[in-house]
């Protein structure tokens, strides 16, 4: 089948999930990101790449960090920003999702970064898009339902190998919510695609989907176990809001089984790393001692993740 | 194909152009060396030493202020520019291997400029080869040559630091 985040070069138009990208692709936009890194530290906090070019920010769910970030990393690439919240124009007016679309082309846009909360609809407007002879507008997944995040999974490989240079000998959990996580879906194609051996997933039977060893990942319902002498830690958000049914029976009870205190950190290499996509619930997931303390990268991930937008967004722009 | 440039000796070619920076910028104040990746990057590496300004060496890559990328998109071996002294009023000796069009030179001013305001820079270039698109001249030349359009001159530089200059054909 056509790849359809690729063009006919098999150059990147599109970035719609990690998932059968190629590694080649993904190194690529890492090594771009470190080249952007630190042009955060410059006098002038920007470059001319995209000078001239619209970025339109289509969030049809609610998210202030990745919004914010993705504004960043337009603005630092010269590009005119246009902030649409959705949820309360358009579309509770009635119009439809590629309506929208064509009428934003209309308006001569050179890139959507989508956000929604249905799985594939960031796939819709890049199809849509190539279906309407419009191939030169493209499309960045922001997050769609349970499906990807593929600039947090990017960012969150950059952030790995800046701390471990090297994926091939790590160990790595992923600890939490992995049932409603775009962002554990968007890691662990990324992971088993830069060659990490051992991806784990920590979490109570109910927040684990299935089909998670033949995606090559090991499942752990015990926490003690599945952090045990592993590289990287990263922890999920525990999603209040995507919760239906008792799927837990508090967030204390979670706390208390799965959350992350310096205890259960000092079971992992004595150099572990511990992420977290943010916005992170001190004493749900994560005990303010870890989310303070030496081992945290958290607030690096947040500052790599305007590099590797940038690497993105310049890297579609110029195909 | 690739094919060596015998007419054109890189180690003596360099040894002169140092000289002429040498002698050029004796009184300079504030002096720093930038080097344009990847062959403008080895000789103001080698430059820096000689004058003692290794403290005042940085690297730069035009990727992100090229005229082109709206054809070209980006290249794939982007290498991060650095800058480790103040711009701001530092007279900045730019260094290339090969001036031809002039955009390259272009492209490096206006990043430097992105990192403070200069109080002047200079452009050493090992060749010049002619065919200028932008009115940019350089202070400190080796040797001019004109070659075919088709063609361009790549200096490489071996293992034990020595430069060698290859013709490529497009």
């Amino acid at each position: 089948m056509h790849n359809p985040q690729l063009n006919k070069n098999g150059e990147l138009q599109h970035l719609l999930t990690i998932e059968g990208l190629p590694k080649a692709n993904i190194l690529h936009i890492l090594d771009t990101a470190s080249s952007f890194v630190s042009i955060g530290d410059r006098e002038v906090k920007k470059v001319p790449l995209m000078r001239g070019k619209s970025v339109f920010n289509l969030f049809f769910e609610n998210s202030t960090r990745t919004r914010t970030t993705f504004e960043i990393a337009s603005k630092r690439l010269s590009a005119d920003v246009i902030n649409l919240n959705i949820a309360a124009s358009s579309s509770s007016k009635g119009e439809s999702l590629l309506d929208t679309i064509d009428n934003l082309s209309a308006m001569h846009a050179d890139m959507f970064v989508v956000r929604h909360a249905q799985s594939g609809a960031p796939y819709l407007i890049a199809k849509h898009l190539n279906d309407t002879q419009q191939s030169h507008v493209h499309v960045v997944n922001a997050g769609d339902g349970r499906h990807a995040h593929p600039t947090q999974g990017l960012l969150d490989m950059y952030t790995i190998r800046h701390y471990k240079k090297d994926f091939s000998n790590l160990t790595v959990a992923i600890v939490g919510d992995i049932l409603h996580s775009r962002v554990a879906r968007s890691d662990i194609h990324a992971l088993t695609t830069l060659g990490v051996p051992e991806v784990r997933a920590v979490g109570p039977r109910t927040l684990l989907p299935s089909g998670l060893e033949q995606m090559g990942v090991r499942v752990y319902t015990d926490i003690h176990q599945g952090l045990k002498d592993v590289d990287v830690i990263i922890m999920l958000r525990l999603q209040n809001e995507r919760m239906s049914g008792a799927l837990l029976p508090s967030a204390q009870e979670f706390f208390k089984s799965y959350g992350l205190t310096p205890e259960r950190l000092a079971l992992a290499k004595p150099d572990a790393i511990v992420m977290h996509p943010g916005p992170m619930n001190r004493g749900v997931e994560i005990d303010s001692a870890v989310a303070d303390g030496t081992h945290a990268v958290i607030l690096s991930q947040v500052t790599f993740g305007i590099a590797v937008r940038m690497a993105v967004m310049s890297i579609l722009a110029g195909n | 194909m690739t094919q060596v440039y015998p007419e054109l000796d890189a180690e003596a070619l360099y040894r002169a152009l140092a000289q002429q920076v040498k002698a050029g910028l004796a009184h300079a104040e504030n002096l720093a060396i930038v080097g344009i990746h990847s062959g403008g990057a080895w000789l103001a590496e080698r430059l820096a030493a000689e004058l003692q300004l290794n403290e005042r060496l940085g690297f730069i890559d035009v990727s992100f202020y090229r005229d082109d990328y709206a054809e070209k998109g980006l290249r794939a071996d982007v290498k991060p520019t650095q800058i480790p002294f103040d711009v701001e009023g530092a007279a900045i000796l730019l260094v290339d291997d090969v001036l031809y069009t002039g955009r390259t030179t272009r492209a490096a001013i206006n990043e430097l400029f992105d990192y403070g305001r200069p109080a002047r820079i200079l452009l050493a270039a090992l060749i010049d080869r002619g065919e200028r698109e932008l009115p940019i001249a350089a202070d400190f030349v080796a040797t001019s040559i004109t070659m075919p359009a088709g063609q361009s001159l790549i200096l490489e530089r071996a293992e034990d630091g020595r430069f060698s200059l290859t013709v490529e054909h497009a």
